[in-house]
């Protein structure tokens, strides 16, 4: 099997694009890099599927080789897949957008008190104001 | 499909029924009663063909449909082996109870009549994702699979569209996509290597690829599958991301999806590469999932939250069997798998209870549940116990299997990561036991949990009429604000007996598990069997019906 080296680089560059642009805060870029990173697949498979040929219709009259049919049934699988995330995504930074003015996916907020709370060494509120009735496993363990 | 062709025809129904059931509810979308009855017989005729389906695989080995009557290297098939039927039907039974309980759910916050257009549905189209991914023998297909019922969570854990809804599900859509592009690449690498994409062809073939390139490919398609199953360090996204979403959806989400990502690794390990075990690599990974998965649940304060992270911790007992590839170490990962899919819904819903409750998950606003409601302190223990494997309950038998197979394998890693199961096992009681005596046994304090009347009217969440899923933190019945917290608690918030029914079932169900351990053990072990020696599920699937080979 041969390997079209332009297309490896295609196919490098758009995933490098793709995943810098994933990496991203902002849902429209996210976007963005959805649809590259699912075009860089493709290509993938466009490389899986070896040598190009004729259409793949079956015809007993003519000899020359066919392109592989089953990747580009599975490519069209996964450019309607991508499509249907894309369009999922540009509502999702629409309704973000909608709602806090932006479409940047902020930090989660119970993950940031409790980072917080340990940061400052402390426990959290629910361990503190105890008036007894303390049970024993958990004085143990202080 | 000649030898078991009566049976054959069964095996695409959960798939072909779920999608039908959907059409047929998104159609009745102005109708709450008939969606609710059309997705509810949906799941119960599935349930009942996916019982049909185990005792068919458990007496007379792997059953196999050839779709659309191609042969098996030419078109997709179905399989139904013992270890597909048996996640199959735990999966059916938990999806029916977590949907009845959504039902009661909507009725409570919404009147009897008020349709919910797009959450049957898409319940549905989620249900037949799983079944799919179950029964696929065909990895492509394995991924449409994944696809569906990534699309369909997609919408149930935006449901309502709500700021932290969107926040979460933005986390959850980009890692899910991330790892459909990994699993994707991995594909065309299979492809290009062997030229199909059926797993019992690729059982045979990959055997003559390299086995560099074999490593290659078992890797990506393991980074893929460890991300949907939420294996360290894949795992950050689910604790992000689940909590935030509608108790029902919470709880079929952590029963079912993660599951669904083991199962594959299941599959990939045994079938596609069964000499190439990763031992150490899985030994490792089961390790940190289960040690830090708990050491995050031990630091939360919420009982979602906990309950997230215990998910994530629990998975690794699973991968831990995975990565032993031996008998009973497999045996044991699909024990402990079924027990985990209705322990984890189980604890799920009964914290949608609570919060419903206690108007809070939030371990700093409950207190004094227990004398409160008695019999939802109850609902709690059982399962919460089973979790933390305490004996005689069915966690104990799967711990137990696990703690054997990791013996005989042998090896310092080996009893390492029996150790770490262990101290893995005692820090969720102690998580377990911290939310026990926070939310049920610590008097109320109206200091640190104010009235419900105070904050409860002013939180963002309200009901939104038009909306396709009740915001959690709605109230049920009106609160009389101002009243101190107790007598609340007590006067108002009554449980509704569709949320509580389903609830009661599935405690039931997960702890006669423990009374049914010996043959779901047998059903186990002979999974494990099938998937130990591969040729069963090889000769099904290319020699049932067809002469051709390429």
């Amino acid at each position: 099997m041969t390997v079209n080296v332009l297309l490896l680089l295609v196919i490098a560059v758009t995933f490098g694009a793709g995943i810098t642009l994933l990496l991203e805060r902002s849902l429209t870029r996210i976007v963005v890099g959805t649809l590259l990173v699912g075009n860089a697949v493709n290509l993938v498979f466009l490389v899986a599927s070896g040598a190009a040929g004729r259409a793949p219709i079956v015809d007993p009259d003519d000899p020359s080789p066919m392109s592989d049919p089953l990747p580009q049934a599975l490519v069209l699988t996964a450019i309607v897949i991508t499509l249907g995330v894309a369009g999922f995504l540009l509502a999702m930074a629409y309704r973000s957008q909608q709602l806090q003015g932006d479409d940047e996916v902020q930090d989660d907020i119970e993950d940031t008190l409790i980072m917080a709370l340990a940061e400052r060494d402390e426990a959290s509120q629910s361990w503190e104001d105890d008036t007894g009735g303390e049970p024993d496993e958990e004085g143990a363990d202080r | 499909m000649t030898t078991h062709s009566a049976m054959s025809f069964l095996i695409p129904l959960p798939v072909v029924l779920s999608l039908l059931g959907a059409g047929i509810c998104l159609a009745l979308g102005h109708n709450a009663r008939a969606q609710r009855v059309v997705g509810i017989v949906t799941l119960s005729v599935v349930v009942a063909i996916a019982a049909v389906l185990l005792a068919g695989a458990y007496r007379d080995g792997p059953q196999v449909v050839h779709v659309g009557g191609w042969p098996a290297r030419l078109g997709i098939v179905l399989v139904a082996d013992s270890l597909s039927a048996l996640l199959l039907l735990t999966s059916a039974i938990v999806t029916l109870c977590v949907l009845v309980y959504s039902v009661g759910q909507g009725i409570v916050e919404f009147g009897p009549d008020t349709p919910l257009s797009v959450f049957y549905p898409t319940f549905l189209v989620l249900s037949a994702g799983v079944s799919n991914a179950f029964l696929s023998g065909d990895l492509f297909n394995l991924y449409v699979g994944f696809e569906v019922l990534l699309a369909a969570s997609y919408v149930l854990i935006t449901l309502g569209g709500t700021g932290p809804r969107v926040r979460a599900g933005s986390t959850y859509v980009v890692v899910s996509v991330l790892s459909s592009v990994v699993f994707l690449v991995a594909l065309a690498g299979v492809y290009a290597a062997t030229g199909t994409v059926n797993m019992a062809d690729l059982s045979e073939k990959l055997q003559a690829v390299p086995s560099d390139v074999r490593t290659v490919l078992q890797l990506l398609l393991l980074t893929a599958f460890c991300i949907k199953a939420a294996v360290f360090p894949l795992s950050a996204w689910l604790p992000d991301s689940y909590p935030t979403a509608p108790a029902p959806v919470t709880a079929v989400f952590a029963g079912l999806l993660t599951k669904v990502g083991v199962y594959a690794i299941i599959r990939v390990q045994t079938i596609l590469f069964p000499e190439n075990h990763l031992t150490t690599l899985l030994l490792w990974g089961a390790a940190a999932t289960m040690v830090i998965g708990i050491l995050g649940a031990v630091a939360q304060s919420d009982i979602k939250r906990m309950l997230s992270f215990t998910l994530i911790s629990h998975i690794g007992f699973m991968i831990f069997g995975i990565a032993l590839a031996s008998h009973l170490g497999l045996a044991s990962a699909i024990f402990y798998t079924v027990h985990h899919i209705t322990i984890q819904t189980t604890l799920f819903l009964v914290a949608g209870l609570i919060e419903i409750r206690g108007g809070s998950t939030a371990l700093e606003r409950l207190g004094g549940l227990a004398k409160a409601a008695p019999f939802l302190a109850l609902m709690f223990f059982l399962p919460a116990m089973n979790l933390a494997g305490i004996p005689p309950l069915s966690g104990y038998f799967g711990k137990v299997g696990l703690a054997e197979a990791g013996i005989a394998a042998g090896g310092w890693l080996a009893y390492l990561v029996v150790a770490a199961s262990i101290v893995t096992s005692l820090l969720t009681l102690y998580a377990i036991a911290k939310t026990w005596n926070r939310a049920f046994w610590r008097p109320p304090d109206p200091e640190t949990a104010p009235p419900i009347g105070d904050w409860h009217p002013s939180t963002p969440e309200t009901p939104q009429p038009t909306g396709d899923w009740p915001p959690s933190r709605s109230s049920p019945t009106g609160t009389k604000s101002g009243e101190p917290w107790a007598p609340t608690l007590t006067a108002v918030r009554q449980l509704p007996a569709a949320m509580v029914g389903p609830t009661v079932a599935l405690v039931a169900l997960s702890t006669a598990i423990t009374l049914v351990a010996g043959p779901l053990f047998g059903i186990a072990s002979r999974a494990a069997t099938e998937l130990g020696e591969r040729t069963p599920y090889v000769t099904a699937v290319l020699e049932d019906g067809s002469g051709i080979t390429r």
